[in-house]
């Protein structure tokens, strides 16, 4: 692990981050003011195509990614840290599509070039997430050694979706060993929040799918695999699930509150980013983490192990 | 010898006599069971190249039906029925009638890549069930299913602005596929939001009613993207074989 990484990188937060995400941008500038890490928001970002673009065509997903990290290399860093998984994974893509297909490059450098703006070539930008941020910047050590409100006692899940590890190919720099992140069994976040004194939960669903690209097109379907994350995770003992990704976070509350009154199915666990429960352990109130723009109302929890 | 894999064979191909006596022998019921014999009057031979020419579809020809992707698949394990590795099959056998009677489940897949990270043959199955999806449409065999219509709705608003406006999205999408914007466990999260945090909501929502997320300059980023999309669409309709203007 190199520490002392990041001190100063490029910041893509993306639309959700603005939109239902925004507790997460709230929670991810303020922990990285806490442990002095500079983020420098890309200017004039685009959507990098979510899960929606790529359905109408691949390659405009990896245009639209690819100018964000035009931007990144323009504004002259060769790193760029992205919280949302989606965002990530796409900004990861692009990067693995311009560095082995012809095709992409092609259609890349023609969308660029009629745009009018830099034309990404694969190599000059290194895309981060959040986690890695923190990772690698103060690690473990310097999360412990600023913690006030220690998480102890706190039992959480670890939730990575499936933006952050899968497909495996698009993140060469995953499963090289145990100091750096596993794709089948990722434990960044785990890593982070036990060195805020968290008790993490044996949660076997750490990588399974909310059904976010679906969330409101097929419904009922990403009702039933929620209920599952939710219902198992309570079953596993754990007070508050730890979300990385503004979709899977959104969807969970969406759904924790829809299969309650489409299926009658009621669960208490709460949701929390994990940059919100880092924030408040290491002395910053609710509200400075966002916990009031979450849909899920996980005050009472906050309250009774003594975060606020 | 009795079937025990009924499942596996579509009702309609099983034949069970409840009384049958053949030479003076009794076999009722369960032991005159057959299957009956199966022609395929016409194969779509252009079946997987027209896949492979929809986006996302490129790579299924590597396939060799190891069924790692339905293994995988977080939809099978709640739909038994939708099945990559079979449809997968079924394209590159041609069998096109066989497929279609799955039209109205192949537009689940959620994009976990669940498939996509275990399959040993680079296929990217994930991406195949999107181009079949899509496929399905533009042969006409489906009208647009829900998640189509999000995708649209959401990239038109990327493709002309640079970025996402979620609530516009969603009003969209309602509109579209003819649901209400006052469904009860959405109203009951956002009045749970109002009651809680009433000032700070209140500005939010004034703020996202005069402020719109867009991209600057992004003129000519837009006439380049629609540009291509347009060649792109005349592309996918010459693989199809289908009019400039499509089945729809």
């Amino acid at each position: 692990m190199a520490k002392g990484k990041h001190k100063k990188v490029a910041y893509y937060p993306g639309c959700a981050l603005e939109g239902t995400g925004h507790a997460y941008n709230r929670s991810t500038k303020a922990v990285g003011k806490k442990l002095g890490l500079d983020l420098v928001e890309l200017e004039n970002w685009n959507c990098c195509g979510a899960m929606e673009v790529k359905n109408v065509d691949p390659k405009i997903q990896t245009y639209l990614s690819a100018r964000n990290l035009s931007i990144a290399e323009d504004m002259g860093f060769d790193t760029v840290m992205a919280p949302c998984n989606g965002c990530y994974h796409n900004l990861k893509k692009a990067e693995y599509d311009l560095a082995h297909d012809d095709k992409s490059v092609e259609v890349n450098a023609r969308l660029s070039s009629k745009a009018g703006h830099t034309t990404y070539e694969a190599g000059k930008v290194e895309t981060i997430h959040a986690l890695d941020w923190i990772k690698d910047s103060v690690g473990e050590e310097g999360i412990t050694e600023r913690v006030k409100n220690s998480l102890k006692g706190l039992k959480v899940a670890n939730y990575y979706g499936c933006m952050y590890t899968r497909p495996r190919h698009i993140f060469p720099e995953k499963d090289k060993g145990p100091e750096t992140e596993s794709t089948s069994k990722p434990h960044f976040m785990d890593d982070l929040l036990a060195a805020a004194g968290a008790e993490n939960v044996n949660y076997p669903l750490k990588t399974a799918c909310c059904g976010g690209a679906h969330a409101l097109s097929d419904s009922d379907t990403s009702t039933k695999l929620v209920l599952n994350l939710l219902e198992t995770a309570e079953a596993c003992g754990a007070d508050v699930i730890a979300t990385e990704c503004p979709t899977c976070h959104t969807g969970l509350e969406m759904h924790q509150v829809r299969a309650e009154k489409v299926l009658g199915r009621k669960t208490n666990v709460k949701v929390l980013y994990f940059t919100q429960l880092l924030g408040m352990a290491m002395g910053l109130s609710p509200n400075e983490v966002g916990v009031n723009e979450n849909f899920s109302d996980s005050r009472s929890l906050i309250k009774e192990k003594g975060l606020a | 010898m009795p079937i025990h894999e009924k499942s596996l064979i579509r009702p309609e191909n099983l034949v069970e006599h409840e009384e049958l006596v053949i030479d003076g022998v009794d076999v009722s019921g369960h032991w005159s069971t057959f299957i009956e014999g199966r022609s395929v009057p016409d194969y779509n031979e252009q079946l997987q190249e027209e896949i492979a020419a929809i986006g996302g579809g490129e790579n299924i020809h590597r396939c060799w039906q190891c069924g790692s992707c339905t293994n995988a698949c977080t939809v099978n394990a709640i739909n038994p029925d939708f099945n990559p590795r079979f449809w997968i099959y079924l394209i590159r056998m041609g069998l096109e009638e066989e497929l279609v009677r799955d039209r109205d489940i192949i537009w689940q897949c959620v994009s976990c890549n669940k498939c996509t990270y275990a399959c040993p043959r680079d296929v990217n199955p994930e991406g195949v069930m999107k181009a079949t999806a899509h496929w399905l449409e533009l042969k006409g065999y489906t009208e647009m299913k829900p998640s189509m219509v999000f995708d649209e709705e959401f990239s038109l608003q990327v493709f002309n602005t640079g970025k996402i406006e979620e609530g516009k999205v969603l009003q969209k999408f309602f509109k579209r596929t003819n649901q209400p914007l006052t469904q009860p466990w959405l109203v009951h999260l956002i009045t749970g939001l109002v009651k809680r945090f009433p000032v700070f909501y209140l500005m939010k929502l004034g703020w996202g009613a005069v402020f719109h997320p867009r991209t600057r300059d992004w003129g000519r980023a837009r006439d380049a993207i629609n540009e291509y999309v347009e060649e792109r669409n005349a592309e996918i309709h010459k693989a199809l074989n289908l009019d400039a203007k499509g089945a729809d």
